[in-house]
């Protein structure tokens, strides 16, 4: 409770109460991430489960009562008759699900390849980083497609799209890591020279002990600021791969998934289909890229 | 009595922070005369390197002169609109700093930025700036100047470049120059040639000299005058040598004994309880009374004035009753 | 100063022929390129001396004196590239043998910068235990933390400062801080790096004062390693003038300050400036502290010192007894030093 009401008195605190962009931000991410969590509880109804699924409200427009079934449903329908809203809220926890392993995998691969290229120096430091040198030479989207295609040859059919979410984490997480694995490196750096490093030396603590305990606690601010940036680049690239056909199967589908589907019948009129998940994809990945920048900014001491 | 050439008025400046204002210097008053060497001289969070940029022009916001004035030789400079500061900054007011690494441009030779200085201020043309840039050259003591003045600063070691920063400061004539702890970053043998240089380059070109500085010693060397600042305050001020043989401010006093001199005999070094207080909690009347001995109950509630005491002027409310005594005699 | 305690006999650490290089030559493509050779930097160069237990050794030097590398190298952050050190009679060798282990007890220090010597993400407590947990002086938490408070109220800070982290501290308080982690093991050696060179004056004297009960109150042996000679005048019994990497000088404290033998002493006491308002002229102090990569032949010393003849040009000086210490000067050898006019 202590570290609560310490919180609240910071300055951290305090600079986010007048930032109006920050709070905004902050509000709308809570919200879908809460809608996310609590989607079970809140959508009208599952819309992947075919048994509740009626094909005569298919196409039904947003808030006005289908032809057929007299069901109102606020966003409207697709065409199997799923609630687009349902789809939405579904569509999030896959969205956000995917995003944050992938931020949370690139960061834990990088910062552990960083922390031991910072310490370590010589030569693993050389192929750690060449290695990344080389896959920042290939767009991310790229290696994401990269690893699809090996996953997809590599992957019985029956299992594919079971297996389609973990290889979409795992492609947009080994396109990250490079950027923390080059800060905690840049970090790691500035912190082995220091005097409390030398300290635990003296007492002949082991590297491993060194960079765990006592390094990597001094790395992870910047971490955060990035892995936050980096969470509204994975939504959005894990929702470019969808788009493109190889992310999440409409089995299990993310909001870029939804956004193909729609996008199928955009011309045809029934626009709903395609407008609110795009709708909710912007309002996610802006509200997440503010809140990062403004942390960013907000943690940076030479522009206080 | 020739008006001074530097009189500071009462100089507070501000913090502006979420809870209000913290006040770093509060109520520096001081007056300079011409060719004098004063000494500014305190612990870190004093308020004496902040003083010394408010009279330049130089401070970093969002720190602002919050009141107070300013007078170089009977005109007002703090309140003065950016343009004509600039002026006045190199050619009446000169600088030195105390990195002589980050004073100097390390993409331009020492001669551009002399030079750029000297035409900047003065009207000569490119070979009249150039001698003269040599002639300031050698009167610091760089060997080989007319060689010397096209090489980068990186070829010159720290002590060398102190002296081009001297050099630098003194380009255009200026009539006071401010040194920001000079010496500090240098070693102890280097240190003790900087300090002559520049004395004696000050005297020679006829600038006064304020010397901002937390080391005592070279205070002791190089100071006609020394103002002992506390927590945004002056405590004590005074001729040189009276001040360090016989404080009166018990900080001073305290200061003094704790500074560790080859000729000390004692074992214990006089040691002051507790330390400076942060802006944020400086305390109601004399901002040095909880850790003060001598401290009664006017000291916790009533701000000390400075008063006159023995040919110096001390901010203590031990003097005010030996004040009152000398003036009713 | 206190006297020396139990077995004056054995001297508690004995470092011999210390040397130490570092490559710093420009990377291999570099060099390929330029065709430059390799470059080496000798920091330390042969230093030889002894700590007897219960006394203050200082070593005091300019930049590029190697005064914090032979820091490093006697707690074993450093490999020297040549000479050894024995503490207690034992090699110090850095393995993780369990014979280094308990001797990794002994030893402890303390850094100059109260601000990178702690580490931010911990708290005090914990900076603290963390000396006696690791080489195993106490296991048991109780125990510990109790050993913690009395370590905080030993340095003059509180037991309530111990969850504390050390942003909430000013510099002396800091310092403080890392006296007890380095008490925390209970060594009986501390090597101490210009320990108060980052504080304000006041406030070291308080830690100065400090360092000195300590000393007296648990018998600790100290290295004092500071470029100021009046802080080391106050905290040593014997004082080592290092130079470019070698000493040149070593003395008994007082003796030192009356009357200082080699010509490099005398110039650094020269630079002190003059508290005492004594009015004394300065000698003019020749040039500066050369280049270490490329130092001068000979005595490293002679072309900035006002007595070098070409011997000293030539020829490295070997120690010379004198009647405080010893030196390394060809001048004293020879006896054309006049003695020097000390006002201390």
């Amino acid at each position: 409770m202590e570290a609560v009401s310490n919180f609240l008195a910071s300055d951290l605190f305090y600079r986010f109460r007048k930032s109006p962009v920050a709070v905004v931000a902050f509000i709308v991410t809570a919200l879908l991430v809460l809608s996310a969590l609590f989607a079970p509880l809140i959508a009208p109804q599952n819309p992947f489960d075919a048994g509740s699924l009626n094909l005569m409200n298919g196409f039904s427009k947003p808030g006005e009562p289908n032809q057929f079934t007299d069901e109102t449903f606020i966003l409207g329908t697709d065409d199997q008759g799923r609630d687009v809203f349902s789809t939405i809220l579904y569509g999030l926890r896959i969205s956000l699900f995917v995003g944050f392993s992938a931020v949370m995998f690139a960061m834990v691969l990088g910062s552990v390849l960083g922390l031991v290229a910072g310490y370590t120096g010589g030569r693993t430091d050389t192929i750690i980083m060449r290695i990344a040198d080389i896959q920042l030479t290939f767009p991310a989207i790229l290696v994401a497609l990269l690893i699809f295609g090996i996953a997809k040859g590599i992957t019985p059919p029956s299992y594919r799209n079971e297996v389609a979410i973990w290889v979409l984490i795992l492609a947009i997480g080994l396109s990250d890591w490079v950027q923390f694995a080059r800060v905690v490196r840049g970090a790691t750096l500035v912190e082995r020279n220091k005097e409390y490093v030398q300290a635990a030396k003296l007492i002949g603590r082991k590297p491993m002990a060194i960079m765990l305990k006592h390094i990597l606690p001094n790395t992870l601010g910047p971490v955060l600021v990035i892995a936050t940036i980096s969470l509204a680049l994975a939504i959005i690239a894990e929702a470019t791969l969808s788009f493109l056909g190889v992310g999440a199967p409409p089995t299990q589908p993310s909001l870029g998934t939804l956004i193909r589907i729609g996008q199928g019948f955009l011309f045809s009129g029934e626009y709903w289909i395609l407008l609110y998940p795009a709708l909710t994809l912007l309002a996610l990945a802006l509200s997440v890229n503010l809140l990062g920048d403004w942390l960013r900014d907000a943690l940076n001491p030479k522009l206080k | 009595m020739t008006p001074p050439l530097l009189s500071v008025r009462e100089l507070v400046i501000k913090f502006p922070n979420r809870h209000g204002a913290l006040t770093a210097v509060d109520g520096v008053s001081f007056d300079l005369a011409a060719g004098e060497v004063l000494g500014v001289v305190g612990e870190s969070g004093a308020g004496k390197s902040l003083t010394g940029s408010a009279i330049i022009g130089l401070l970093d916001p969002p720190g602002h002169i919050a009141s107070g004035e300013i007078y170089l030789k009977g005109e007002r400079i703090d309140n003065l609109p950016a343009e004509d500061m600039r002026a006045i900054r190199g050619k009446r007011i000169g600088m030195v700093f105390q990195d002589p690494l980050t004073s100097l441009n390390p993409l331009y030779t020492i001669a551009d930025q002399l030079i750029e200085t000297i035409r900047t201020h003065l009207r000569l043309s490119m070979r009249e700036a150039r001698q003269r840039a040599i002639r300031l050259l050698d009167d610091v003591g760089i060997p080989a100047a007319s060689r010397r003045i096209d090489d980068y600063p990186h070829q010159f070691s720290g002590g060398m470049r102190q002296r081009v920063v001297i050099a630098l400061a003194l380009a255009a004539e200026p009539e006071l120059v401010i040194a920001d702890e000079p010496t500090t970053a240098l070693d102890v043998s280097v240190q003790a040639q900087i300090i002559d240089i520049l004395k004696e380059q000050c005297t020679q070109h006829g600038a006064s000299v304020i010397l901002i500085t937390h080391d005592m010693g070279v205070i002791a060397e190089t100071a006609d005058r020394v103002a002992v600042m506390y927590s945004g305050r002056i405590a004590e001020i005074g001729p040189v040598r009276d001040i360090i043989q016989n404080a009166k401010h018990p900080y001073t006093s305290g200061l003094m004994g704790s500074i560790p001199t080859l000729a000390q005999e004692e074992d214990r070094l006089v040691q002051i309880p507790g330390s400076m207080p942060r802006l944020s909690d400086i305390p109601p009347g004399c901002a040095f009374n909880p850790r003060c001995e001598h401290a009664f109950d006017k000291c916790r509630i009533e701000r000390p004035v400075l008063i006159p005491v023995d040919n110096r002027q001390v901010a203590c409310w031990l003097y005010e009753e030996a004040e009152a005594k000398g003036a009713a005699t | 100063m206190t006297k020396i305690s139990a077995q004056p006999d054995t001297p508690l650490i004995q470092v011999a022929e210390l040397s130490r290089v570092f490559d710093v030559s420009k990377p291999w493509l570099n060099r390929l390129i330029e065709r430059e050779p390799k470059q080496f930097l000798r920091a330390v160069d042969k230093v030889t001396f002894e700590i007897r237990k219960g006394e203050t050794l200082a070593l005091v030097g300019e930049s590029g004196s190697g005064k914090s590398t032979i820091a490093k190298m006697l707690v074993g952050l450093l490999d020297p590239s040549e000479g050894t050190i024995v503490f207690d009679g034992q090699p110090m060798i850095m393995d993780n043998s369990a014979r280094m282990m308990e001797l990794r007890k002994r030893f402890q220090m303390i850094f100059q910068s109260p601000y990178a010597s702690l580490n931010p993400r911990w708290k005090v407590a914990d900076v603290i235990a963390e000396p006696m947990v690791v080489l195993g002086v106490e296991k048991d938490s109780a125990k510990i933390e109790a050993r913690v408070n009395e370590l905080l109220e030993l340095v003059g800070l509180s037991a309530a400062d111990g969850s504390k982290f050390p942003h909430e501290f000013s510099g002396g308080q800091r310092q403080r801080i890392a006296i007890a982690r380095a008490l925390s093991s209970n060594p009986e050696f501390i090597v101490c790096d210009e320990p108060t060179s980052a504080l304000d004056v006041s406030v070291q004297a308080q830690i100065l004062n400090l360092m000195r009960d300590l000393q007296d109150q648990l018998g600790l042996t100290y290295l004092f390693i500071s470029h100021d000679l009046s802080v080391v005048r106050h905290m040593a019994n014997r004082i080592g003038v290092l130079y470019l990497g070698a000493l040149v000088e070593i003395a008994d404290s007082k003796q030192l300050f009356k009357a200082p033998q080699h010509p490099y002493t005398r110039m650094l006491l020269d630079a002190v400036p003059d508290l005492e308002m004594t009015g004394r002229q300065r000698k003019e102090v020749e040039g500066e502290i050369p280049n270490p990569i490329n130092p001068p032949s000979g005595c490293t010393f002679h072309p900035r010192c006002p007595f070098a003849n070409e011997r000293c040009e030539r020829e490295v000086p070997h120690w010379t007894q004198t009647k405080t210490g010893v030196a390394a000067c060809h001048g004293v050898e020879e006896g054309r030093i006049p003695p020097a006019e000390m006002v201390r």
